[in-house]
C-alpha cells in the first residue's frame, strides 16, 4: 500500500487569482526517495503543505482532491496526528528555530519533550543526532546565534530526532557548502537505509541526481513529469521548465551535439559519466 | 588602485572568539572578485570589515586609499554596499519600493531622483512588477533580490554579495549573472560570497578561499580547483567536471563543459 497518495488536488489560495496547483496525483511507497523539481514560487512548497494537512486549515483557500496517509483521509486527522506520521525541514533555517531555548542541545530536544518522551530516551536520541550531523561542537551554544549552515543542520537534526515515518525536506542545503551539502545527503541516505519515506525539495540537480530515485517535475499547476532520475535528467525538456539538468548529462549531452561522441545512455551521474567515457575518445 | 586593502586584520567578538585571523588582501577597483569556503570560515565576518558594519580587532583595512577606522559605517556605506545573507536581516519596509528607496530617502535626495534610481535598480533585479508588494509576500529568493536592488540603488561603488545563489533556481541565477555583469560594465567592484561552485566559476575569474579564519588562497579558477591540498584544506570539492576530468586522468585545468569539450577532442 501505498504511505502516501494524492489524488486529482487542485489549490488555489485565497486571495490568489489563480489557482496555484491543478490535478495533482501521484502515490508515494514506503521507503522511496522523492525529489520535486519546478522553478520558484511553482508551488513546491504549497504542495508540501498539502501533504502535511496545513492546507486548507492553516493557508486557507480552495481546495479540492484528496490526500490519503496510510490510506487515511488526512481531513479526518488532527494537525498533531499527521505530525507524527510527517517531518518537515524548513526552508528558511531562520524561521524554524524554535526562539525559546537557550541551547542547540535542548532546541533538538524540545519537540520529544513535547511528546512527553522519557527522559533518558531523549538524552540518547539528541546525542545520537548531534553527532550523526556534525553539530556535537555546537551542543551548548544560543540556537540563535548560529550561522546559516548551521543554523540548517540544527533544524534538520530537530525533526529527524522524531523519528517520523515520511520526511518533508525543503531546499535543506540552499545555506550550507559543499560538505555540509554532502553530509546532509548522506543523511538522507541514511534514512532512507532505514526505510523512512523521503520528499526532498531541492534545486541542486547534480546532487539530487546521485542520490534521488524519482523526480516529480511541477510546472504551470501541473506534474509534467514523474519517472526515474536518470529519466528526467537526461532529457533536455527539463531546462524548458527552468531547471537545470546535472552537469555530466549537459556535458554529454554537447559533446553528442557536436558530434564528438554518442551515449547509448545519457549518464546523469558522476560515476556513470566515468564509466561511459573511459577509454573512448582518444 | 584598490578598492579594497587589508592589512593583517583580526577580528574577535566580544567574548574574546577569534572569527578572522591575520587577513590581508586587495581588491583592485572594477574588479570581480568570489570568495568561497566553508560555513564558519570567516568570510561574512571579513566583507562585513569592508563596509564598517564590523569593526576589526588589530589590522589596518584601507577603502580607496583612505584608513576604514577614521570613518563612520555611514561613511563607508556610501562607498560600500554590503546585501546581508538573510533579507530578514535588511528588510523591515511594507513596500518593495520604499525598501529600496529607504537608504535614498534616509541621504535627503530628491524625490525625482529617489524615483529614478529606485525604478533603475528594480529593472536591474526584475521587480518592477513588485514595487507595490510587501517584500515578505515574496518568495524568500526574490525578496534577496529585493535587498540587491536596495544596495545597487545607492550606487556605491563596491558591491558585496553575501550568498546570492542560496535557494535561487534557473531563471534567478541567470538573473544574478547579469546583475553582475551589468555592474562589472559600469565599473563597479563585485564581490561575491556563494557555495555554488558552477557559479563561481561562470562569473569569476579570481578566486579567494577561505579557511579556519584565514585566506588560504587567491588566485585564478583553473589554479584554486586543481590545487587538491588547497581544496582539502578548506573543504572544497572541485566542480562536477573537473571532477571527471580528474577521474579520466584527461589534463589539468578543466573547470567546466566548455573546458571538456574543447579538450576531448585532442
Amino acid at each position: 500500500m501505498a504511505v502516501l497518495e494524492l489524488k486529482d488536488v487542485s489549490f488555489k489560495y485565497q486571495l490568489a487569482k489563480e489557482t496555484i496547483l491543478e490535478n495533482i496525483s501521484f502515490s508515494i511507497e514506503k521507503g522511496e526517495f522523492v525529489a520535486l523539481v519546478g522553478r520558484n514560487g511553482v508551488g513546491k512548497t504549497t504542495l508540501c503543505s498539502i501533504i502535511r494537512g496545513l492546507i486548507p486549515t492553516f493557508h486557507t483557500g480552495t481546495m479540492s482532491g484528496q490526500v490519503l496517509l496510510n490510506g487515511l483521509d488526512i481531513n479526518e486527522m488532527s494537525i498533531g496526528d499527521i505530525a507524527l506520521h510527517i517531518g518537515f525541514v524548513f526552508q528558511n533555517p531562520f524561521v524554524q528555530v524554535s526562539g525559546v531555548k537557550q541551547t542547540v542541545f535542548e532546541e533538538v530536544a524540545y519537540g520529544l519533550e513535547n511528546l512527553g518522551v522519557e527522559r533518558s530516551e531523549i538524552i540518547r536520541r539528541v546525542e545520537e543526532m548531534l553527532i550523526q550531523l556534525n553539530i556535537d561542537h555546537l551542543r551548548s551554544k544560543h540556537p540563535m546565534q548560529l550561522s546559516g549552515g548551521q543554523s540548517q543542520r540544527v533544524a534538520l537534526a530537530s525533526v529527524l530526532v522524531m523519528d517520523p515515518e515520511i520526511l518533508i525536506i525543503d531546499e535543506p542545503t540552499s545555506q550550507l557548502d559543499p560538505q555540509g551539502t554532502e553530509e546532509v545527503f548522506e543523511t538522507i541516505r541514511l534514512l532512507k537505509e532505514r526505510k523512512k519515506t523521503i520528499i526532498l525539495v531541492e534545486h541542486k540537480v547534480d546532487w539530487v541526481a546521485e542520490y534521488a530515485d524519482r523526480i516529480l517535475v511541477i510546472n504551470d499547476k501541473h506534474i509534467v513529469k514523474d519517472a526515474s532520475a536518470n529519466e528526467v535528467f537526461s532529457d533536455p525538456m527539463l531546462l524548458e521548465t527552468g531547471n537545470n539538468l546535472p552537469q555530466v548529462a549537459l556535458l554529454a549531452l554537447k559533446l553528442r551535439e557536436l558530434g564528438k561522441l554518442d551515449f547509448e545512455k545519457i549518464p546523469t551521474t558522476l560515476d556513470e559519466a566515468v564509466k561511459q567515457l573511459k577509454g573512448r575518445g582518444e | 588602485m584598490d578598492a579594497i586593502r587589508f592589512e593583517h586584520v583580526t577580528f574577535a567578538y566580544d567574548n574574546g572568539f577569534v572569527a578572522v585571523d591575520d587577513v590581508s588582501l586587495n581588491i583592485s577597483v572594477g574588479e570581480k572578485v568570489a570568495i568561497i569556503g566553508q560555513n564558519g570560515a570567516g568570510k561574512t565576518t571579513t566583507v562585513k570589515m569592508m563596509n564598517g558594519l564590523l569593526r576589526p580587532k588589530s589590522g589596518k583595512i584601507m577603502v580607496f586609499g583612505e584608513e576604514s577606522s577614521k570613518k563612520t559605517t555611514a561613511t563607508l556605506s556610501k562607498k560600500v554596499g554590503y546585501v546581508f545573507q538573510n533579507p530578514g536581516d535588511q528588510i523591515f519596509n511594507q513596500t518593495v519600493y520604499a525598501e529600496i528607496a529607504y537608504s535614498l530617502k534616509y541621504l535627503k535626495m530628491d524625490k525625482a531622483e529617489i524615483e529614478r534610481r529606485v525604478m533603475a535598480a528594480a529593472q536591474m533585479c526584475h521587480l518592477a512588477d513588485e514595487l507595490q508588494t510587501n517584500p515578505y509576500d515574496l518568495p524568500f529568493s526574490i525578496r534577496k533580490f529585493v535587498t540587491i536592488a536596495s544596495v545597487v540603488a545607492m550606487d556605491v561603488d563596491v558591491v558585496i554579495l553575501d550568498e546570492p545563489t542560496a535557494g535561487q533556481d534557473l531563471l534567478g541565477l541567470m538573473y544574478q549573472k547579469e546583475i553582475i555583469e551589468q555592474l562589472h560594465q559600469m565599473g563597479k567592484t563585485v564581490i561575491t560570497i556563494s557555495h555554488d561552485m558552477e557559479f563561481v566559476i561562470e562569473n569569476f575569474d579570481r578566486i579567494i578561499v577561505m579557511a579556519d579564519k584565514k585566506v588560504v588562497g587567491d588566485a585564478n579558477k583553473r589554479e584554486i580547483f586543481w590545487d587538491f591540498e588547497l581544496l582539502e584544506r578548506a573543504a572544497l570539492k572541485q566542480p562536477v567536471v573537473a571532477q571527471l576530468a580528474n577521474r579520466l586522468d584527461m589534463k589539468r585545468n578543466i573547470i567546466n563543459i566548455v573546458d571538456f569539450v574543447s579538450e576531448y577532442e585532442k
